[in-house]
C-alpha cells in the first residue's frame, strides 16, 4: 500500500530528518515534470564544456612523449601529473554533488532514474582523461531525458562520444567505404555498439533479432564518430555504401546520412520487445528481483500505448498496487546505500564542500571498491547487477559494516542519538532487534553503524 | 559477445545462493573436491616485461635493444642456463630454480594483436577466447564447470580487484584480506541478532566473520585479549597486501581449496622501469615464497602456480628508461608439480625482422595452450573439454612438458 515514507524509500533516496515525505504518487510525477532543482543547485560540468581540457591534456601528453629522453621531459611530466590530478579532484567533486543531490532533494525519483538510466546506458572512458568523464556524460546525455521519450534518450546516449568510444564505434569503418579504400591500415566493421544497442539498450537479449540484423545495424552505424577536439562527428567517409535492412525494414542508402541512423533508433525505441525489456528492467530495479508479471505487463502496455513516453511509463509503475508491497525487498547498491546514509545523517552541504578531495575520495568513493561497486567502473556495458546476492556477499557486507561504523563520524559534526536515528532512518520499518541493537551498542558510533547495517536500511 | 552472456549468475550471486552451505549453518566438509592438486593463477596486470624478467643475454641482438635496462650476468642478472639471466629482483627464487620448482615459458601471448590496450588485453586473457566479447565468463570458471563437485571453498578469488577469469556459473568464493571485519564482541552479537531473520544477510555475516577470523589469526595477532585490532575504513590495502593475499591463499589451500586466483599489479613500466619493476618483482617473489611456506611441503609438492600477463612490452627501450606495450610475453611457473629448472618455449630471436611488427617480442605459442596442458596434467581436464569449452577453438598442439 502506498505511504509517503515507502515512496521515499522505494522510489526515492530514503528518509531524511529534514525533508518530510509527503504527497501522493501524482506529486512524485509532478515534481519530475518540473524543473531539475538539484542539477541547478549542485551542478556537474557539462560534457561539451570539457573538450578544451581534454584537448589541452592530450596535447600535453603528446608533448611529453616527444620530449622523452630530453631535459624538458621532467617538467612536462610534472605539468601532466598536475593536470591529471586536477581532473581527478574534479571527478571527486562530482561525486560529492551526487551525494548532495541525494541528500537534499525532494524529487528523489529523479535521482534514482538518473542512476537507473546511467547504468542502462553504461559508457566508460577506457584511457587517459576519458576515464574521468562518466558523471559528466550521465548529467549531459542522460539526465535531461529521463522523463521524456525513450527514443530521445536512446539517441542521446547511443550517439554520445563517450559511448562511441566505449563500445568501439569510432573504429568501425565500412569495408567498402571511402575511408577504407584510402587507408593502408587494416580497417573493418566493429559490431560492438550495434549488438549492445539491440541486446542491452532496446530489444533485450531474448529479443527478435538475428546476427544478420546486428551486422546490418553495424553497417548502418558506420560514420558515427567523434573528435577529441570538438566532440560528436558524423563522418560519411566511414559509412558503408548502400542500404541496410534491420528487422525487415530498409534504411540508409547513398549518400549516407545521420538521419537514417536516428530513424532506426526511433524504430527500435518503440518496438514491442523494447517495451517488454524496459518494463521488466524498471520493475526489477525498483520493486523486486522476482517481479510480479502483472506489474511488468501493465508497465509494458503503457510503454507500447504511449510509444515510450517515459513519464507515462513511470505513472503506470507507480499506480499499480503490486509496486507497493509492504515488505522491503531490493538491496540498495553501494552508491545508493552510501547516499541514503548521508541523507539520513543530514550531511551538510557546506561540510562536504570543505572536505579535501583526497579525504572525500577515501571516505566515500574508495570504500565502494570493497563493497563491490567501484564508482563508474562496472565490468561491462551491461552495468551493475540487480540481484541482491551480488551485493550482500561476505566481503561486500563486511565493507558496508566497516563503513557504517566509521564514516558517519567524519560526515557530521555530531552523531544523532541512536534512538532518534532509528526513527529517522527507518520510520515504521524499524523492528525490535534494530531498536534493541541501537540501545544496546557500546558506543554511539557502533549504534549508528548497526542501524545503517540493518536489513531494513539496506533494503528498499 | 554471445547471447549466453547475460545468462550466467555472477560469481557473487553464486555465493549468495550458498547460504545453506555457510560454515556456521551447516557442518563444514573438508577435502570434498574431486581432485587433490592445487592450482594458483596470478594475473600480472599492466603488461610484464618478459625481456627484463628473463634477460636473453645470449642473443646477439639483445644488448643493442636495452641500455639503462641492460641485463645479463654482467649487469646483475642471475645466470640461468647460459642464455637467459633472471632479473635480480627475483633472486630470492633462485633456490626454487635450483630445486626445479621454478620455471618459465618464454614468448607466449594471448591471440590479442595490434591494439595494445590493458583493458582489452586483460579481458581477453581472462575470457580465454580468441576474440573479445565472445563470452561473459572466464576460462578458470569454465574449467571448474567441467570438473563438477565444486563446493563453497573449492575455488577462491582473492583480493579487491575483479578476477574475471573466475566469473561464471561454477561457485567461487570471493574474499579480500583487506575486507576483514573486526567488530567488537558486542557489535557482533547485535549484528547477528539484527540479521537473524534475513537469510541473505545472516549467511553473509556468518561467512564474513569466519573468514575475518582466519585472516587475523594468520597475521599472528592474538585472539582478542579485550583489545581486538582496531577497525579501519574499508579501503583497499596498499604496500604489503600481496603478502596478506598469499598467506590467506595458502591457508585456504591447506584446507579444501583447490584453485586460487589473484592479481599482482604494477607492471606498466613506461618510464624508469628499473625502479618500478624491481618493486613488482619483489612482490612476485615474496608472494611465491609466502605461498610455498604457507602451504607446507606436502601440498607444495602437488601445487602449480602460473603467473601470466596480458601482453609483453616493446623489445626496445624507450626514451624514458622504460618500455611500451608490446605483444609476446613470458609466463612464470612455480610449485612442486611443475617441471622447473628450465625455460620452456621457442625463442623467436630479436633481430628486427624477427620481432612482431618490428617492435615486440614475437609470440611463438599461445599462453592458453600452456594453461590448458597444465590443467590437463594437474587436474585431469580432458583435451576435448579444454579445446572446446575452457578455451573454445584452441588447438593445444603438442605437450610442452610443463609438469613433472
Amino acid at each position: 500500500m502506498f505511504t509517503p515514507a515507502l515512496a521515499e524509500i522505494r522510489f526515492g533516496c530514503g528518509l531524511s530528518p529534514d525533508l518530510m515525505p509527503k504527497g501522493a504518487t501524482e506529486e512524485i510525477l509532478q515534481r519530475l515534470a518540473g524543473p531539475d532543482h538539484m542539477a541547478a543547485t549542485y551542478p556537474i560540468d557539462d560534457f561539451d564544456s570539457l573538450w578544451p581540457q581534454i584537448v589541452a591534456f592530450n596535447a600535453l601528453g603528446r608533448k611529453r612523449r616527444k620530449a622523452r629522453g630530453s631535459d624538458a621531459y621532467d617538467d612536462l611530466h610534472d605539468q601532466y601529473k598536475i593536470m591529471r590530478r586536477e581532473a581527478r579532484f574534479k571527478r571527486v567533486g562530482w561525486f560529492g554533488q551526487i551525494i548532495l543531490r541525494h541528500s537534499q532533494t525532494e524529487d528523489g525519483f529523479r535521482e534514482r532514474l538518473a542512476l537507473f538510466w546511467g547504468d542502462h546506458f553504461t559508457a566508460q572512458g577506457k584511457a587517459g582523461l576519458a576515464k574521468l568523464l562518466g558523471a559528466s556524460y550521465v548529467d549531459t546525455a542522460i539526465r535531461p531525458h529521463v522523463s521524456g521519450s525513450f527514443a530521445d534518450l536512446l539517441i542521446s546516449a547511443v550517439t554520445h562520444p563517450l559511448m562511441l568510444h566505449y563500445l568501439d564505434q569510432y573504429k568501425s569503418i565500412g569495408p567498402n567505404s571511402r575511408a577504407a579504400q584510402k587507408s593502408d591500415r587494416p580497417t573493418g566493421l566493429n559490431e560492438n555498439l550495434a549488438r549492445e544497442v539491440m541486446e542491452l539498450h532496446t530489444l533485450g537479449v531474448d529479443g527478435p533479432y538475428t546476427q544478420q540484423d546486428v551486422r546490418q545495424l553495424a553497417e548502418l552505424f558506420t560514420g558515427l564518430s567523434f573528435r577529441w577536439k570538438s566532440g560528436f562527428k558524423y563522418n560519411p567517409n566511414m559509412a558503408e555504401p548502400g542500404p541496410e535492412t534491420v528487422l525487415g525494414k530498409g534504411y540508409g542508402g547513398d549518400p549516407a546520412q545521420l538521419e537514417e541512423i536516428h530513424a532506426v533508433l526511433d524504430d527500435l525505441a518503440v518496438h514491442p520487445a523494447t517495451a517488454d525489456h524496459i518494463a521488466r528492467k524498471l520493475v526489477v530495479h525498483f520493486v523486486s528481483d522476482t517481479p510480479d508479471p502483472a506489474l511488468v505487463d501493465h508497465v509494458a502496455a503503457r510503454f507500447r500505448e504511449t510509444r515510450g513516453d517515459l513519464a507515462q511509463v513511470y505513472a503506470a509503475l507507480l499506480e499499480h498496487p503490486a509496486a507497493w508491497g509492504p515488505e522491503l525487498r531490493n538491496v540498495k547498491p553501494p552508491l545508493d546505500f552510501i547516499a541514503s546514509a548521508c541523507r539520513a545523517l543530514a550531511v551538510h552541504p557546506a561540510h562536504l564542500k570543505q572536505v579535501d578531495p583526497r579525504k572525500l575520495a577515501r571516505g566515500l568513493i574508495t570504500p565502494m571498491v570493497l563493497m563491490g561497486q567501484p564508482w563508474e567502473r562496472s565490468n561491462g556495458p551491461d552495468g551493475w547487477p540487480e540481484e541482491d546476492e551480488a551485493w550482500i556477499t561476505p566481503q561486500g557486507l563486511a565493507a558496508r559494516m566497516r563503513w557504517a561504523m566509521l564514516a558517519p563520524r567524519q560526515l557530521v559534526n555530531r552523531l544523532p542519538s541512536p534512538e532518534k536515528f532509528v526513527e529517522i532512518s527507518l520510520g515504521d520499518y524499524a523492528d525490535g532487534p534494530v531498536r534493541f541493537a541501537a540501545s544496546a551498542a557500546e558506543t554511539q558510533a557502533e549504534a549508528i553503524g548497526l542501524v545503517l547495517c540493518s536489513p531494513a536500511f539496506q533494503r528498499r | 559477445m554471445t547471447l549466453s552472456r547475460r545468462h550466467f549468475l555472477t560469481r557473487s550471486a553464486a555465493i549468495g545462493c550458498s547460504a545453506a552451505a555457510s560454515p556456521l549453518l551447516t557442518p563444514v566438509s573438508f577435502a570434498s573436491a574431486p581432485w587433490d592438486t592445487r592450482l594458483v593463477v596470478i594475473i600480472l596486470r599492466g603488461g610484464m616485461d618478459a625481456l627484463d624478467m628473463l634477460q636473453p643475454y645470449g642473443d646477439v641482438n639483445y644488448a643493442g635493444l636495452r641500455t639503462t635496462l641492460a641485463g645479463g650476468p654482467e649487469n646483475g642478472g642471475l645466470d640461468l642456463d647460459g642464455f637467459y639471466a633472471l632479473h635480480r629482483g627475483l633472486a630470492p627464487l633462485m633456490p626454487l630454480w635450483n630445486r626445479q620448482d621454478l620455471g618459465f615459458v618464454q614468448a607466449v601471448s594471448t591471440p590479442y594483436r595490434n591494439r595494445r590496450s590493458h583493458f582489452d588485453g586483460q579481458d581477453l586473457l581472462e575470457a580465454g577466447t580468441s576474440g573479445l566479447g565472445e563470452v561473459g565468463d572466464g576460462w578458470l570458471n569454465r574449467m571448474l564447470q567441467q570438473m563438477g563437485g565444486v563446493e563453497n571453498h573449492t575455488a577462491f578469488a582473492i583480493g579487491q580487484g575483479e578476477m574475471k577469469l573466475l566469473h561464471g556459473t561454477a561457485r567461487v568464493s570471493d574474499w579480500s584480506p583487506d575486507a576483514a571485519l573486526n567488530l567488537s564482541p558486542q557489535a557482533t552479537l547485535l549484528a547477528k541478532l539484527m540479521m537473524q531473520n534475513d537469510p541473505l544477510f545472516h549467511a553473509a555475516l556468518a561467512e564474513a566473520l569466519d573468514l575475518s577470523q582466519g585472516s587475523s589469526m594468520m597475521q599472528g595477532q592474538p585472539e582478542s585479549e579485550g583489545g581486538m585490532e582496531e577497525m579501519t575504513m574499508p579501503l583497499p590495502g596498499r604496500g604489503k597486501s600481496h603478502l596478506k593475499i598469499a598467506e590467506f591463499a595458502a591457508e585456504k589451500l591447506r584446507e579444501e581449496t583447490r584453485v586460487a586466483a589473484f592479481s599482482i599489479n604494477g607492471w606498466d613500466t613506461h618510464s624508469n622501469q628499473s625502479r618500478g619493476v624491481g618493486t613488482a618483482f619483489q612482490r612476485l617473489s615474496d608472494t611465491i615464497l609466502a605461498l610455498r611456506d604457507g602451504v607446507g611441503a606436502a601440498i607444495w609438492g602437488k601445487t602449480a602456480i602460473m603467473a601470466m600477463t596480458e601482453f609483453g612490452r616493446t623489445a626496445r627501450e624507450n626514451g624514458t628508461r622504460g618500455t611500451d606495450h608490446g605483444t609476446g610475453g613470458a609466463m612464470l611457473l612455480a610449485g612442486g608439480a611443475i617441471a622447473g629448472g628450465r625455460v620452456h618455449g621457442r625463442w623467436p630471436g630479436l633481430a628486427e625482422a624477427d620481432l612482431f611488427d618490428r617492435r615486440d617480442l614475437m609470440p611463438t605459442a599461445d599462453v592458453r595452450s600452456q594453461a590448458a596442458w597444465i590443467m590437463k596434467g594437474l587436474i585431469g581436464v580432458n583435451r576435448a573439454q579444454l579445446e572446446q569449452v575452457v578455451f573454445p577453438g584452441l588447438d593445444m598442439g603438442d605437450d610442452p612438458g610443463l609438469l613433472l
